[in-house]
């Protein structure tokens, strides 16, 4: 099926247009937060948007909500939270560019800045780790104890407020972004070399590669039952089975919305088993795991590659941006 | 799917005159704006440039090639730099004195989302007229830096004797007689011949001829480090040629610093040109080849150790 052949919602979408790419997403209760590469955060809410100058002199790299809050990392070294009202203020200021960021629900914040890991807890307290070689991705543990550091080599599993040695996750490679299974059992990384790799904890200890990918996967997401995780870096979403506990070693992967623009952000339904799948040709699906059917959110648009793609807790809206500024709500019809 | 942005890389041993290239660079007229990716910010920066730091973090690929060595932190800085993308026309990546130039530049063959936004434009190498001779006997990075680069900027002239730069310039034609040649004093040559060079872009591959200043060179051999170049007076089998040249590289290719070449195949008007850095190859048929150019097949190898004799015997025998 094309996409364009599928049933659509797209007069269910809010559209709006930004002057930059949007770099990040995240929600702030009803509220979209747009993460821009000029600097700004645009929040948007209903047909209105508005700008905060978050980031006056830099362009937004990193960006993450605990639901409360738009955390943002910047080119100019700057941590940078933003509310749901549209004040923004400095949280800490690095040497370099902070090109890593995860936002726990719970208010803790973890960002790199190079080999320079810094944790910061709910109430502002720091702790700071540094890794072997550059860290490109951060992910915490379900709990938000413990953080997954990926980076050359391999990842790291370290407790900030905890004197235990850090546990260092071995694998050749250079290891780009990282998550953690909704049950804390598995770590998952993307890697330069267009694969995934994946480590079981428990019970035993255990490596999973998932490999075939045509380009680097930038972009992982659990579904809310934990037994799948959708990928990016294919002209199809490709969905690991990770309902047992010995995850997807020897099972192949579903491949679902194939089509021949590659995938560049998977973003899955907070309660249902359905994923949204936007491509780097703009086209945006949403796709039910059960019978792989399709919906139409968003055509072709020329030059608009979907760059995020983010739900709100209830899974009521989507939002999505785009490398040439376009964005959009989605509201599910009630 | 707008233009991919040039990169240049500029080497040079320590003390040679980068930095005060870069400066020229950046301080000249010229209406452009550049990206710069530096080791350490030095003397650098002016108001309307972006300033990057870089920390030369060198990874091998995990694709079982053993001398495939990439610049991690530079597909990362890349990728944040292209979501300034309309804000700099171009990128200047200025390594360290002791850097071997191969991982940058393989950098952009090996990262697709490096290669989709920018083109390496051409290896930049800054040599020290009065202390090139000595680091070339005592320092395998510099004979890297030469071996390797399109444009070779010869600085400080105005301390050495005319007897003694041709010296030194014999010396770097006994190891790369194909890049552009500049003698210099405070690393002041035309900034046209340093950026925009497009010397890895396979269309601008024209001629595989070495590039003499003058004629009357004495060539002397560097002990370890060579180009050869062969010519067939006629075309190659592509069966047979395809796989010599892609075994060649596998086999030879931590020795093999830079490749080119431009082959004719029978029945075929087009010339299939390709390059390479160490055992990275890139190749297409390009142009059609025109009336009055003799179809025939010419192959470089600038590297250390090189086996002529059977590099010779092994490309002559792919003749159709």
């Amino acid at each position: 099926m094309t996409a364009t052949a599928a049933p659509s919602l797209l007069q269910a979408v809010q559209p709006f247009a930004f002057d930059a790419e949007v770099t990040g997403l995240g929600w702030l209760k009803d509220t979209a937060a747009f993460a821009l590469a000029d600097g700004a955060v645009a929040l948007a809410r209903g047909a209105e948007s508005h700008r905060s100058a978050a980031h006056p002199d830099g362009v937004i790299l990193v960006a993450g909500s605990d639901g409360e809050r738009f955390v943002t990392g910047g080119d100019d070294g700057r941590l940078a939270v933003t509310g749901q009202d549209g004040s923004t203020r400095t949280l800490a200021e690095a040497k370099g560019w902070i090109d890593a960021l995860a936002v726990h629900p719970g208010g803790s914040i973890a960002y790199a800045t190079t080999k320079r890991v810094v944790f910061r807890d709910e109430k502002g307290r720091e702790k700071v780790f540094d890794a072997p070689s550059t860290v490109r991705g951060l992910a915490f543990a379900p709990k938000g104890t413990r953080l997954a550091l990926a980076h050359y080599n391999g990842a790291t599993l370290w407790f900030p407020n905890l004197e235990t040695k850090p546990e260092v996750l071995e694998w050749k490679g250079s290891h780009l972004d990282v998550t953690w299974s909704l049950d804390g059992r598995f770590v998952v990384t993307s890697m330069q070399e267009n694969a995934l790799h994946g480590w079981r904890l428990q019970p035993d200890r255990g490596h999973m590669r998932m490999s075939g990918y045509p380009a680097k996967t930038r972009s992982m997401t659990w579904s809310s039952d934990g037994a799948w995780l959708a990928t990016s870096g294919a002209e199809a979403v490709i969905i690991w089975p990770f309902g047992s506990k010995e995850g997807p070693t020897g099972k192949p992967p579903r491949e679902c919305g194939v089509r021949s623009a590659r995938v560049t952000r998977v973003a899955f339904h907070p309660t249902t088993l359905i994923v949204a799948a936007a491509y780097e040709d703009g086209c945006i699906l949403l796709i039910r795991l059960n019978d792989a059917s399709e919906l139409l959110i968003r055509p072709v648009v020329r030059g608009s590659g979907v760059t995020a793609l983010a739900w709100d807790a209830k899974g009521r809206r989507l939002a999505f941006g785009c490398a040439n500024g376009q964005a959009g709500v989605l509201t599910l019809p009630s | 799917m707008p233009d991919k942005i040039p990169v240049t890389v500029l080497t040079g041993y320590l003390g040679a005159g980068k930095t005060t290239l870069l400066n020229r660079i950046l301080t000249e007229e010229h209406g452009k704006r550049y990206a710069v990716i530096v080791n350490e910010f030095g003397e650098i920066g002016i108001d309307n440039d972006l300033v990057v730091n870089a920390d030369e973090e060198v990874f091998e690929m995990n694709n079982g090639c053993i001398c495939c060595t990439v610049r991690g932190d530079l597909i990362r800085i890349l990728d944040g730099l292209m979501k300034r993308r309309g804000k700099f026309d171009a990128i200047i990546v200025e390594t360290t004195g002791l850097a071997d130039p191969a991982p940058v530049a393989q950098t952009f063959f090996v990262d697709q989302d490096v290669s989709d936004a920018a083109r390496l434009d051409a290896v930049v190498t800054v040599a020290d007229a009065k202390w090139l001779s000595d680091r070339l006997k005592d320092a395998p990075e510099a004979k890297n830096q030469i071996a390797f680069a399109d444009v070779i900027i010869l600085n400080k002239i105005d301390l050495v004797s005319e007897e003694d730069l041709k010296a030194v310039e014999g010396r770097i034609r006994a190891i790369n007689p194909y890049a552009k040649l500049h003698r210099a004093k405070n690393a002041q040559v035309p900034i046209a011949e340093v950026l925009d060079r497009k010397a890895f872009d396979l269309d601008r591959i024209i001629q595989l001829e070495p590039d003499f200043l003058e004629e009357g060179h004495h060539h002397h051999h560097d002990e370890d480090m060579q180009s050869v170049s062969f010519r067939h007076r006629g075309p190659v089998d592509p069966e047979k040629f395809m796989p010599w040249i892609s075994d060649l590289t596998q086999r030879e290719g931590p020795n093999i610093l830079r490749c080119k070449g431009i082959v004719a195949f029978p029945n075929e008007d087009k010339r299939f040109v390709f390059q390479g850095v160490h055992m990275i190859l890139d190749g297409d048929l390009q142009r059609e080849w025109r009336a009055d150019e003799p179809r025939e097949s010419r192959v470089v190898f600038i590297g250390r150790d090189l086996d002529e004799d059977a590099i010779r015997e092994g490309f002559l025998s792919c003749a159709a």
